[in-house]
């Protein structure tokens, strides 16, 4: 565990390889070392200062997106962009150069990073910024942990009136009506996201949800208690069986239920959040997720054609998430969101098949141009990170010796 | 606005009380240590929380008792005091008390005279002021030696019976003492367990219930609560069959 009482460069000496390990919500390897050091942040835990009339936080690394929220949207600040966890920290989310529902407005995690202090583990220090040092910053936002670990941040935090959202859900029938839905609810919401039931086939039927901030200050009560899902079950719950029904379900109370709906902001960005452990429903085998981004000229044709191999191999996929980028450049070297659509899915582990499965929709995303997301993936192979980053070339000075993950090892080869 | 004084308020378990407390509205603090750029950095931490708090550090000698004195007396001389938390302590290495009659001497002083002395300086001018909650962190240690840490343990004991006494003596007040017993919890203190796969308890977790425990009044607070009944079971095993344990 990091320590803010001895300067950190002087923690990170090591025999073996080390790795900054945040909340460690990432789905894959990224954030695993096995046989190496794990540094982990969650001691690293004080804001340092907050200046109230510009919204410009500093704060150490290990201090999580919650905090964050919880303290400052209360005074009418709120982390611009927050991934569907709030469960993270600051140095994960900057790593992986997280994305919300927002992203055609606001961009990504690292877009509202001002400064960024990284140690290293030669011993050294060095403070980057978008204009100082440009080059170690935008290696280390989205740079997968692989730059030195980064102590403190800068975050520029935006202006909300409360703590509501006015939300509303629009179902569509087929994947090319979600196009130019989404674009219609772009310009004028600032999140969008879509849900996708799987078993409905390559159609893609779904439900589009769109929001904007409200003025109401009013604050519940109560913060709810997390639920925690009781016991890992023997067997998936997530199977053929259970899923049609589910997804059928989910779809209809959701298009009957009003559309329009006043809703608190911690439910509706991390509604998973209150079900701590939720992964546990997929059975000891656990589950793989799966996201990719694909250029938008691509986009409907390869949604569709991933959601035909879905189907066609009945691993259905519970959470399926639809959602379109915003055409800004990314900003690290090895930030995920590109312009064009992305899709999440999650699979539980049914072995070979799976992974067969995997193959298909690699072949799509390789076909359009597109990329995987590293914070999600155990598995993609190398050509297809080296096809999907065409920067690479140009992060690898940029990593610590000192440093190696699961991750890197597989996809970087050290 | 609540005036508390923390002592040892660079320890994890104190910060995170300290949040808490601040969570239900501004304060007024005086935050105690021994180390004044750590105690400035959890200063402007709780000053980012709560702008509108007042926060104050300042060094103090916890082995010298006119120091303690002096420190009580200005802590006062500003009103009357609402909550003091006497937090400070160290995990001694044991095979090295046994070693280096040194190193028992100053985990024996640090952990068991010292906080008492600041108990004893606060709690003559609670009494006084007939008011406030006086809080000190004990352990679970000081429930039972056992051969991993009974330097420690005794220290920590010394603070339980001192504490049991000054409830006594202020049985008839508003004063409150109010003695936790923290179980392995996740802060610095212990990163050494956690390599070595230890279960902890998070510090959030630990200074809530301290919070509340305070609040209440309770007398003894065990930290998470489920301690309690462990440590009923320990302090009650036989000889013949705690010596088997290796704890
Ligand atoms: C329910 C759920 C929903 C999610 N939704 C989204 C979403 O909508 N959008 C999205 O983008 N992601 C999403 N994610 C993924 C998650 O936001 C990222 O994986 C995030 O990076 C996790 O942060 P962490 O603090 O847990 O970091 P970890 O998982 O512990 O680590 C992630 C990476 O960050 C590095 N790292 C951590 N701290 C530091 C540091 N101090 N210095 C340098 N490197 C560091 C690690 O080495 C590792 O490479 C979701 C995850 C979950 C569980
Ligand atoms: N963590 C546990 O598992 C656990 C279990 C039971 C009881 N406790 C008790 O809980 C209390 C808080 O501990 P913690 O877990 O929060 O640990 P911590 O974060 O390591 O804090 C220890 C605190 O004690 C101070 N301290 C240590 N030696 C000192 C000295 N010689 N002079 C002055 N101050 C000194 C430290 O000051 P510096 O910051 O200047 O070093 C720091 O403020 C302690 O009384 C501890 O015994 C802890």
């Amino acid at each position: 565990m990091l320590s803010d009482r001895v300067p950190i460069e002087q923690q990170l000496h090591a025999d073996k390889p080390g790795l900054a390990f945040g909340r460690g919500r990432s789905y894959g390897d990224v954030c695993l070392n096995p046989d190496g050091v794990l540094w982990l942040t969650s001691g690293l835990d004080k804001f340092i200062h907050f200046d109230e009339a510009s919204g410009m936080l500093r704060c150490e690394s290990g201090v999580s997106l919650r905090d964050i929220q919880r303290v400052f949207v209360p005074r009418g600040w709120m982390l611009p962009v927050s991934p569907g966890t709030q469960l993270v920290s600051v140095g994960g989310a900057i790593a992986n150069d997280v994305h919300g529902k927002n992203h055609h407005v606001h961009g990504s995690f690292g877009d509202h990073v001002h400064r960024i202090v990284l140690k290293r583990t030669d011993g050294s220090s060095l403070e980057c910024a978008p204009h100082l040092q440009p080059d170690w910053f935008r290696a280390t936002v989205g740079g997968l942990g692989l730059t030195g670990v980064i102590s403190e941040a800068d975050i520029q935090l935006r202006r909300v009136e409360g703590p509501w959202l006015d939300a509303e859900t629009i179902p569509f029938q087929r994947v090319d009506e979600f196009f130019p839905l989404a674009d219609a609810s772009e310009a004028e919401f600032e999140y969008t996201v879509a849900w996708i039931d799987c078993t409905s086939g390559e159609a893609g039927r779904g439900l589009l949800m769109r929001a904007n901030h409200n003025s109401d200050t009013s604050w519940p009560v109560t913060h709810k208690a997390p639920r925690t899902m009781p016991l890992v079950p023997p067997v998936s719950l997530v199977n053929a069986l259970s899923l049609k029904p589910f997804n059928a379900l989910y779809y209809h109370s959701n298009r009957m239920r009003d559309a329009r709906a006043h809703v608190f902001f911690e439910r509706f960005f991390y509604p998973l959040d209150n079900l701590l452990e939720w992964n546990r429903m997929y059975g000891p085998r656990g589950f793989y997720q799966y996201q990719s981004v694909v250029p938008r000229a691509a986009g409907a044709d390869a949604t569709k054609e991933m959601l035909r191999q879905i189907a066609k191999s009945g691993e259905g996929s519970f959470l399926a998430v639809l959602k379109t980028f915003g055409a800004r450049a990314p900003l690290g070297m090895l930030s995920f969101p590109m312009p064009g659509v992305t899709l999440a899915l999650d699979f539980p582990n049914r072995g070979t098949k799976t992974h067969a499965l995997f193959e298909r929709l690699d072949a799509v995303v390789r076909e359009a141009g597109g990329r995987l997301y590293p914070a999600k993936d155990a598995r993609m192979p190398r050509q297809l990170f080296e096809a999907g980053y065409a920067q690479l070339g140009t992060f690898l000075p940029f990593r610590d010796p000192g440093i190696s993950s699961a991750m890197s090892r597989r996809l970087l080869g050290s | 606005m609540k005036r508390i004084v923390i002592v040892g308020a660079t320890s994890a378990i104190a910060e995170h009380c300290a949040r808490c407390w601040l969570e239900t509205g501004p304060a007024d603090m005086l935050l105690l240590g021994r180390d004044v750029p750590r105690l400035e950095r959890v200063a402007a931490d709780l000053k980012a929380r709560s702008p509108d708090s007042s926060l104050q550090t300042a060094q103090a000698d916890f082995l010298s008792p006119d120091d303690i004195q002096a420190w009580a007396a200005r802590a006062y001389g500003a009103g009357p005091v609402d909550i003091v938390l006497i937090a400070h302590g160290t995990l001694p290495d044991q095979p090295q008390c046994q070693a280096d009659l040194a190193a028992s001497n100053t985990a024996m002083a640090i952990n068991g005279i010292s906080p008492v002395l600041f108990a004893e300086a606060f709690a003559g001018r609670m009494q006084q002021a007939d008011h406030g909650t006086l809080i000190i962190i004990g352990s679970v240690a000081g429930d039972r030696g056992r051969k991993s840490n009974y330097v420690y343990g005794a220290a920590k004991g010394l603070v339980t019976r001192y504490a049991q006494g000054l409830q006594h003596r202020l049985a008839a007040s508003q004063v409150r003492v109010v003695l936790v017993k923290p179980g392995p919890t996740d802060t610095p203190m212990t990163a050494h367990l956690k390599e070595a796969g230890t279960g902890l308890a998070k510090v959030e977790d630990v200074a809530r219930a301290i919070v509340s425990g305070a609040q209440k009044g309770s007398r003894t607070v065990y930290a998470p609560g489920k301690w309690g009944l462990i440590m009923m079971i320990i302090r009650h095993l036989p000889f013949s069959v705690f010596k088997k344990l290796n704890i």
